[in-house]
């Protein structure tokens, strides 16, 4: 359930009322219904589902949680080099 | 794509299935509850990659698979009427109900389309006066608020032309339902991320003090997925039962707030049956009274249709994670896509129905790991 | 009454675009001729064509070798019109692509319409122009037809059958059979572009017009594969059903596998927005002025260059290879390093939100 998208926040405007932005999604542009997120700057990246933008991507976030994945695979190569070894538990926080 | 690509990474991916291989060491379910999740799942070949003593089982989270026959019934009975535009998003087009489907109906000359958001019915309702409009409303607490932002908008305009045919349910109610049943096998949950990125965290602490069983709130990618399944494996095997969110970029722990108060505004909680699973009290949103002129269901009187589901499907163990589609005689048998037997075959989301189109042979699983 | 006039003929009014299609157009009496001759044949004026026979009578291949190619394909897109193309374009492209797959010259086409009564006649006007456009364009002629009338709501609006005549090279026997594991599968360009142009604007998804048929013709592409001379097995356009599709009957035909590199897969960035904001896979989305070509893994490299120096074949990509197998499976290595097996769909897929 739920296939929602990131896509850029180019433009706001207002219809009928409704706070709307134009996002775009790889160079595919789509209106898109912002009464949901108020806090939605352009620039800004929002998941959209439906037609509606749902969220704002914390990008603070999504950069935390590329950064720790990332240190788990660096972890993982050293540990096949033989380079370092890591005890049950050990927690990448 | 932005916040996709990276998420399908196949470097993170291959350090993440390094992780889960050295922690996994016991065997464990875990049940992903949406059929997103479900889907993603099994388009990137994930759970073939995972150690073989880890199984994932897909949930109930296809709305349009738990919608039960009879509203699919009064759907096609109100989309036959010659004054009726039918509304509906393109997955619930092909299910069938007892005569067919809304696609077969529009074979028989009824004025069914398929629109991309609930405000395209809104506008045909305005540029089509004559006529009445009837939007399906499908879904989680993910599209509800996009419902009911449509309903508030018809409401205000005093459209007379416009309606809504309401099926949304509520996930937790689900979880915990399964959790409940005597065949349980779910060990911890992956929660569903964008329900959560509307309603917040906060019903998973609930199901928490009840059941004490892991719940990571999980994005759609195949590395939030994998991200999702190391941290519910961690949990396991380290004995913790918490709720932990891997999709902190989309959710955060209240979820949306503007949404939750368009929620609280149009819907109230009511009970529903989830076809295959049964009834489950407070499980799904109907039309707050002030709004119930705007319900189809009383609109149009039909006479609905009550079916009963083939003896041997069963769609409701395989809903609830305790049998996989494959342990059902009739996969693949008298029951397949083009005869689907009951509601986890009928739409291409529901478990059966992914497993089928997904399938892998036995062999080629051996080869990718 | 008027006496004959050479440019009208014994109708004194000449055909007026506000007209619509009645039952009478279908009925071979006087409205008939009246369409024939005012709208339809001046488009398509050639000398076997301007014979006004019931049939067309053409030379055989001279060069001993030379073998006929013939086939046909029916039209009956929603809308008629779309960015990039329309059904015209399609009828001429779609029926020259068949024949191209076998490596023939496309030459001789037949047209027959069945046009819904009340169409106006000028859509049916525009239609036809882009119908003689495009068979100028490739060097083909229209040279026998059909045209009826069905009633109000008994066809939409407009559909069209167009079969097609061409000339197979002496020697050449393109097919799925040639196909052998280790094969190279190439593709000629992006993916999806026209399923989703289509639908985009028959179902009114509100997508920014980034979204373009791709509706070509691939003859001359073809010529230039062929030129290359690189062992071709087998060509195929993916149209209805996708690349899935295409690979599917190859693989079931030749009894391979294939095992296909998803991150291979070429696609304009729009339309994989497109795609996964719709939920749509573009592995099943069609097609229309693309092809498969099947060779021989040494030569996967000249074949490439040969079609990318092609403006049609500029974004080409090698994408997967034939392997050991039988059963007919189309195996996708997935972005993350996983595995899925491509199964196609009861039918055309739809949006969805789950």
């Amino acid at each position: 359930m739920c296939l929602a998208i990131p896509g850029l926040l180019k433009e706001r405007f207002e219809t009928a009322g409704l706070p709307m932005g134009r996002v775009d999604f790889a160079g595919l542009c789509k209106e898109v219904c912002l009464a949901y997120v108020p806090e939605a700057r352009i620039g800004d990246y929002v998941v959209v589902h439906v037609g509606f933008a749902i969220s704002c991507i914390d990008a603070a976030e999504a950069e935390r949680t590329l950064q720790l994945l990332d240190a788990l695979g660096e972890l993982a190569s050293a540990e096949e080099r033989g380079e370092t070894a890591r005890k049950d538990g050990d927690a990448i926080h | 794509m932005r916040y996709i690509d990276e998420f399908r990474d196949r470097s993170r991916a291959r350090a993440l299935l390094q992780e889960i291989q050295r922690i996994a060491v016991r065997p464990w379910v875990i049940m992903e509850v949406c059929g997103g999740q479900t889907h993603s799942i099994l388009r990137y070949g994930l759970d073939a990659l995972l150690p073989a003593h880890l199984e994932l089982v897909h949930g109930p989270g296809c709305p349009v698979c738990v919608t039960p026959l009879e509203l699919i019934d009064r759907a096609l009975a109100i989309a036959a009427r010659p004054e009726v535009i039918f509304t509906s998003f393109g997955d619930m087009l092909r299910v069938p109900g007892s005569q067919g489907s809304l696609l077969d109906a529009r074979g028989r000359g009824a004025d069914v389309r398929m629109v991309y958001s609930p405000l395209d019915a809104v506008r045909l309702a305005r540029e089509n006066p004559a006529r009445q409009v009837v939007f399906f409303a499908v879904g989680f607490e993910t599209t509800a608020p996009a419902i009911a932002m449509a309903v508030k908008l018809a409401h205000a305009e005093r459209l007379p032309n416009y309606s809504v045919l309401v099926s949304h349910v509520l996930v937790p109610p689900a979880m915990a339902a399964i959790l409940e049943s005597p065949g349980n096998r779910v060990n911890a949950y992956l929660g569903p991320g964008h329900v959560a990125a509307i309603m917040g965290c906060g019903e998973y602490e609930d199901l928490l003090r009840r059941f004490a069983v892991p719940v990571v709130i999980t994005g759609f990618e195949p590395i939030d997925l994998l991200e999702g399944i190391w941290m519910a494996v961690r949990q396991l095997e380290e004995g913790r039962a918490e709720v932990e969110n891997q999709y902190s970029r989309t959710v955060g722990k209240d979820g949306n707030l503007p949404a939750r108060r368009a929620l609280q505004e149009v819907f109230e909680v009511c009970d529903r049956n989830w076809r295959g699973v049964g009834p489950i009290p407070q499980s799904g949103f109907q039309l707050r009274p002030e709004f119930r002129a705007l319900d189809a269901g009383s609109r149009f009187d039909v006479q609905s249709i009550v079916t009963s589901e083939p003896p041997q499907c069963i769609s409701g163990l395989v809903l609830q994670g305790q049998k996989r589609p494959t342990d059902c005689p009739a996969f693949g048998r008298e029951c397949s896509p083009e005869h689907p037997l009951g509601a986890t075959m009928v739409s291409s989301e529901g478990a059966c129905a992914a497993y089928y189109s997904y399938r892998r042979s036995a062999a080629r699983a051996g080869d990718a790991r | 009454m008027p006496a004959d006039h050479p440019a009208f003929g014994s109708c004194p009014a000449p055909l007026v675009d506000d007209e619509r299609i009645q039952l009478g157009h279908g009925s071979g009496g006087r409205l008939t001729q009246r369409l024939l001759e005012q709208l339809i044949l001046p488009a398509f004026a050639n000398p076997v064509l301007d014979r006004r026979e019931d049939q067309a009578v053409l030379e055989l291949p001279a060069v001993p070798g030379e073998r006929l190619a013939f086939t046909t394909d029916s039209f009956v897109v929603s809308p008629l019109f779309f960015p990039g193309g329309d059904i015209g374009k399609l009828a001429v492209h779609g029926t020259i692509n068949d024949l191209a797959m076998a490596g023939a010259r496309p030459r001789w086409l037949s047209l027959a319409f069945i046009l819904e009564e009340g169409l106006p006649l000028a859509i049916l006007r525009r239609v036809v122009a882009s119908i003689a456009e495009a068979a100028q364009a490739c060097g083909v002629h229209i040279v026998t037809g059909d045209t009826k009338v069905v009633g109000n709501g008994q066809a939409d609006q407009l559909f069209i059958n167009t079969s097609g005549v061409g000339v197979v090279p002496p020697g050449l026997s393109l097919g799925a059979a040639a196909v052998r594991p280790g094969d190279a599968v190439l593709i000629s360009g992006t993916l999806a572009d026209h399923g989703l142009a289509v639908l985009a604007a028959r179902e009114q998804l509100g997508i920014d017009s980034e979204l373009h048929s791709d509706t070509a013709p691939l003859h001359e592409l073809v010529h230039a594969l062929l030129g290359s001379g690189v062992q071709l097995r087998c060509l195929r356009d993916p149209t209805r059903g996708g690349l899935a599709a295409a690979l599917s009957e190859i693989a079931a035909r030749a009894q391979v596998d294939f095992e296909i590199d998803e991150t291979a897969l070429p696609m304009h960035a729009p339309v994989r927005g497109a795609c996964e904001l719709l939920g749509l896979d573009p592995l099943l989305v069609a097609n229309e002025g693309k092809l498969v070509a099947i060779v021989a893994p040494d030569d996967a490299e000249r074949a490439l260059g040969a079609l990318r120096a092609h403006p049609l074949g500029r974004n080409s990509a090698l994408i997967g290879h034939a392997s050991h197998g039988g059963t007919g499976e189309i195996i996708i290595r997935t972005a993350i390093g996983g595995q899925r097996i491509l199964e196609l769909p009861l039918s055309d897929p739809l949006p969805r939100i789950c």
